[in-house]
């Protein structure tokens, strides 16, 4: 059994070699033998994945497809129609959505494969995957290690092998920090590039989502068939064309100009992580890369900024559930009671926590300090990164300040685990596309490179990291928990 | 103490599109429950808005329509309260940017005209219906009306009485039919009104604690709501007492208003700029196309009958208050009829018959055209007005033409001398007492031999002629 | 910022979560952290810097108003937790418990 990349597969199959049902096969065993241990899937539906393996091999589905037979899975919080989707949340724990998100009818039509659905932490709120109300999910590389959250379902999964590629959504980090913890590739597009109609919403205006794949250039093949103007999602860009992000992925650095931020707050900032970093920086600049300083003066106040605006949007999304048309409903007399009591019963202590975070900022007297003032540093924000990429293409730092922590580790400390999103946060509250491609190992563990971009240009964060992963071979590295090569 | 009344309206008003505001769901509230349905309106989770543009053009029209400024820059908020009909907990609205400010309205009152204000037009959403148990054991809830397009209409504080209120609400009723906004049917809830009503000493600037008034499902009951809530805030002012602010009901049994006695919870609705929804930007000439496709309204018609068709105000009033009746109206002009004649068969009759069958212009069985037709029959002295009654009672059964229908009864009035000279000759040779009384200065001894030439004539004789003729013979006999 | 149980109690209310005391204890000095922490952002002065609420200032995106299919009714209401009659049935909503 091998870990094979979404390309690997693709020509593998178009030339006749192997069959969709081959690889959802594959695909399926991996889950069988590896997850009872790392616990990256909510849900796997064998008999339902062979049979659309079987369909697209009978050549009753179209040729081409741009995904055609590829097996994939989604995080738990992009419905899918028949599909049980909960968020990893208790309030939706038997909820059957009655439609499909644009993004899994995408990969649907491209002739990808859904195997199931990953684990995740509740509505996306947190940095470990530990606030799931259903189950714990280990980071490939050292079982009592977290994958990072909040899509640590599909970090872990693509990681280990268990599939080739991975849907994710990044709200604050949700995509970059776990394949930083787990060693994958993940990408955030710029916020608009791909359709939100059917992500189960955090905050609205920071929310995208993007794959986990192992390489840069896997990335580019699903970002193809999961981009482009949605008529149901009235924030999906529009005048894009049509894009191919594989093309001129492999023009190399040479000649592109990559920022380092000068002033780049490094409290928290483990050395190991701080080195590799700058190792992978040096490494491009001697394959031709040109380096130049850039100022980002108001990223100090991301968190800040991130941790008022998330959940008062927060707040109001998580409104909708109140036990009336889905989801848990609390026995109670009266309605008000039934509200207060299905909701309490339903999120768990993070979900609360930050609803009653944005409920207050939100509230009469409080708005103009809190809500307000986060959006106009919002504005200081962009207009940084508007500065600093007049002056370069790509601005590299680290993915996250450490490596993956420990399971409990930070649970009581919620200040302490926001502030580890530092280096992630700006990139939503600014719509910029960002990814995490592996660079280096400290004490085993993963460590993650970040490579930003002006907004669509999704192209040269493809470009650097591809000519990354072929300098440096970290991108290969196979964890102790998972498919090996 | 004499008190003055402060009256503040807020207004709901459905608007008419096919679809509803965010989705694409039938705008049909009165379907089988649960019908007109999708994961949008449902607010399912990861379902989002995306805005009809009919709904945003027709609350322009609607805030042209009421002389409001428009906001070209715009843009929706998120209300947020959690009820069982409000499906995502929040209500899609308009905060501080709302389409349309400083409007207002022209109403009568007394011959007078009188501006009152409008603060704000805002675009919205409906919430579902929920349809609570008699025994109080649970409620029922269907989402057909959740997410029809509205436009929240809010007066200033300018309407002085219960009467003034009900001719603001006339008033903006008719506004909207005419820019084909919405039907406006407050017994059907695609208008819905809720009213602030104050009493202050007269002179005092400031106001008095005010009660809000819900549930009144009629302008008739609005009014007598308001009148009701007059006489109650004064008797308790009178007595010393103080008036509550709080929410009242409307109870149509008792003609009274009713504490509903909430255990008032400070709302708090946190209104935030909606993150699913873009920004509107109305260029001028966008709103110039708005402008120019809403037609002429109620006052300017009104001014123009008074003033260019000579018509009394009342005509020109009960002519231009709903559009159906001006179009009609100014399609029998168009046919050639007179103005003043046109408006006297428009108003009773036309107008009188459509009530008492419960017709509407579209099932109208007579025509601009027929009517025109009947009126000129009448003044070229073909028929009497008279016979015009019993015409237009034959138009309005059968549908046919006033020129057919006097032709098919053979009602045309005798008006040739030559045929009524011998018959008069007739009348006036076998009366003779009538014909000396007349001549003794009886001028009513004329209308019984009006009576026997008509008798003689089957009643067709034209009477006005019988007349003239008649004086001149009996002169001549003398 | 310093935020209080009772603060915390009545936020909660806002929000329709029922919440026990331990909670309670537990929740306001994490909030008072949070806070504080975000007080940074009065340090900045911002006179005169238009708030951002979407990332990219894209305006008047509109869908025509044409009719689309509803979902079937059975599959509408097949999540939800009561139904009595085609609607969806909750417990009583007594007099003054909100509405808009």
């Amino acid at each position: 059994m091998s870990a094979k990349t979404v390309k690997d597969i693709l020509t593998s199959i178009r030339k006749g070699e192997t069959k969709s049902r081959d690889w959802v096969q594959q695909s399926l065993s991996a889950i069988e033998q590896v997850d009872g241990e790392l616990k990256s899937f909510l849900l796997v539906d064998p008999e339902t994945a062979l049979q659309a393996a079987d369909h697209i091999d009978s050549g009753q589905v179209s040729e081409g497809g741009l995904l055609r037979g590829v097996p994939y899975a989604l995080k738990d919080n992009i419905v899918t129609k028949g599909v049980r989707t909960t968020a990893a949340s208790r309030i939706l724990e038997n909820y059957i959505p009655p439609y499909s998100a644009t993004t899994a009818q995408k990969l649907q039509a491209a002739g990808g494969v859904m195997v199931g659905k990953t684990n995740m932490d509740e509505f996306a709120m947190g940095s470990s995957t530990e606030t799931s109300a259903f189950q714990k999910t280990a980071n490939p590389y050292g079982k009592e290690y977290v994958p990072g959250g909040s899509s640590g379902g599909s970090a872990a999964a693509v990681a280990a092998g268990l599939v080739p590629f991975a849907l994710g959504s990044d709200t604050g980090g949700s995509i970059r920090q776990p394949a930083a913890f787990c060693g994958c590739f993940g990408l955030k597009p710029t916020y608009g590039r791909v359709s939100r109609y059917g992500l189960i919403a955090f905050a609205s205006s920071l929310d995208q989502i993007g794959p986990f794949t192992r390489t840069a250039e896997d990335a580019a093949i699903v970002l193809n068939a999961i981009c482009g103007h949605d008529p149901m999602d009235s924030t999906s860009a529009r005048g894009q064309g049509e894009i191919d992000f594989t093309e001129g992925m492999d023009a190399g650095v040479k000649g592109m100009r990559i920022g380092i931020v000068r002033n780049l707050p490094e409290e928290g900032l483990n050395p190991a992580v701080k080195a590799a970093v700058d190792e992978a920086i040096r490494t491009l600049e001697q394959a031709g890369a040109e380096v130049v300083e850039v100022e980002l003066p108001h990223m100090e106040y991301a968190v800040a900024t991130y941790y008022l605006i998330a959940p008062a949007e927060a707040s109001s999304n998580l409104a909708r559930f109140d036990g009336v048309r889905y989801g848990r409903r609390a026995e109670a007399s009266g309605v008000i009671d039934m509200f207060e009591r299905s909701r309490s019963e339903g999120f768990g202590m993070e979900v609360k926590r930050r609803i009653i975070i944005g409920t207050y900022a939100l509230s009469s007297g409080y708005y103009d300090a809190y809500y307000k003032r986060a959006q106009q540093m919002r504005t200081l924000i962009r207009q940084d990164y508007d500065r600093a990429f007049a002056t370069c293409d790509v601005i590299l730092m680290p993915t996250t300040p450490t490596t993956a922590f420990k399971f409990g580790e930070k649970a009581d400390n919620p200040l302490q685990m926001y502030l580890n999103d530092i280096y992630t946060i700006p990139a939503n509250l600014a719509g910029l596309p960002g990814a995490s491609v592996p660079c280096g190992f400290a004490d085993g563990l993963p460590i993650g490179l970040q490579i930003l971009a002006k907004p669509f240009d999704e192209k040269s964060i493809l470009r650097v990291a591809h000519a990354y992963e072929h300098l440096r071979t970290f991108a290969w590295q196979r964890p102790v928990l998972g498919v090996a090569e | 103490m004499n008190y003055e009344t402060v009256i503040g309206l807020e207004v709901h008003v459905e608007l008419k599109t096919a679809s509803k505001i965010f989705c694409g769901c039938k705008n049909d509230s009165k379907s089988e429950p649960n019908t007109n349905v999708c994961p949008v309106c449902m607010g399912h989770p990861g379902a989002l808005p995306v805005l009809n543009q009919n709904a945003l053009e027709l609350g322009l029209r609607a805030a042209l329509a009421l002389n409001c400024k428009i906001n070209q820059h715009s843009k929706f908020d998120r209300k947020n309260y959690f009820y069982p009909d409000s499906p995502k907990g929040y209500q899609i609205s308009q905060f501080d940017k709302p389409i349309g400010e400083h409007g207002y309205i022209e109403i009568e009152v007394g011959g007078e005209r009188k501006r009152i204000g409008i603060t704000r037009l805002h675009l919205e959403e409906d919430a579902g219906k929920s349809t609570h148990a008699a025994d109080g054991s649970h409620t029922l809830v269907d989402f057909n009306r959740t997410g029809v397009p509205l436009i929240e209409i809010v007066s200033e504080p300018d309407i002085r009485s219960p009467e003034e209120a009900r001719l603001y609400l006339e008033a903006l009723k008719s506004i909207m039919e005419y820019c084909d906004v919405s039907d406006c049917r407050m017994e059907e809830g695609s208008l819905r009104c809720d009213a602030n009503i104050s009493l202050r000493p007269i002179g005092s600037t400031t106001f008095g604690n005010k009660a809000e008034l819900k549930n009144m499902n009629s302008f008739r009951n609005v009014q007598r709501g308001l009148e009701y809530e007059v006489e109650r805030q004064r008797e308790l002012y009178d007595a010393g007492e103080p008036v509550v602010q709080e929410t009242r009901r409307f109870d149509e049994a008792t003609q009274t208003t009713i504490s509903m006695r909430s255990k008032e919870e400070a709302h708090d609705y946190r209104y935030f700029p909606e993150p699913d929804l873009v920004d509107l930007d109305i260029d001028d000439a966008w709103l110039e196309q708005i402008r120019a496709s809403i037609p002429e309204l109620p006052a300017a018609k009104r001014r123009r009958y008074e003033e260019d068709l000579g018509l009394p105000a009342y005509d020109a009033g009960v002519l231009t208050a709903d559009p159906k009746t001006a179009a009609y109206y100014e399609q029998v002009l168009a046919a050639g009829a007179d103005a003043k004649a046109a408006s006297n068969w428009v108003m009773s009759d036309i107008l009188g018959a459509l009530n008492s069958e419960g017709k509407s212009f579209a099932e109208c069985p007579i025509s601009p055209d027929h009517l025109a037709g009947l009126i000129s029959e009448i003044a070229s002295g073909k028929i009497s007005s008279k016979q015009g009654r019993e015409v237009f009672k034959a138009m309005w059964e059968t549908g046919k033409s006033a020129a057919a229908i006097i032709k098919e009864q053979g009602m045309e009035q005798i008006s040739d001398v030559s045929v009524l000279g011998p018959i008069l000759d007739e009348v006036i040779a076998k009366n003779e007492k009538s014909v000396a009384d007349y001549l003794g200065g009886k001028d009513r001894a004329l209308a019984a031999l009006v009576g026997q030439v008509m008798k003689a004539t089957k009643g067709k004789a034209n009477p006005a002629l019988v007349n003239q003729l008649l004086i001149e013979k009996i002169n001549a006999l003398s | 910022m310093k935020i209080t149980e009772e603060t915390v109690s009545h936020v909660a209310r806002l929000a329709r979560l029922a919440m026990p005391p331990e909670d309670l204890r537990q929740l306001a000095p994490q909030l008072s952290d949070i806070l504080e922490y975000a007080e940074q952002l009065q340090q900045v002065n911002m006179e005169g810097v238009e708030p951002t609420s979407h990332p990219f200032q894209e305006v008047n995106v509109l869908r025509e108003d044409a009719v689309r299919p509803s979902l079937p009714r059975d599959l509408a209401l097949a999540n939800a937790p009561e139904q009595e009659a085609g609607q969806v049935r909750v417990p009583a909503v007594l007099e003054g418990s909100g509405g808009a």
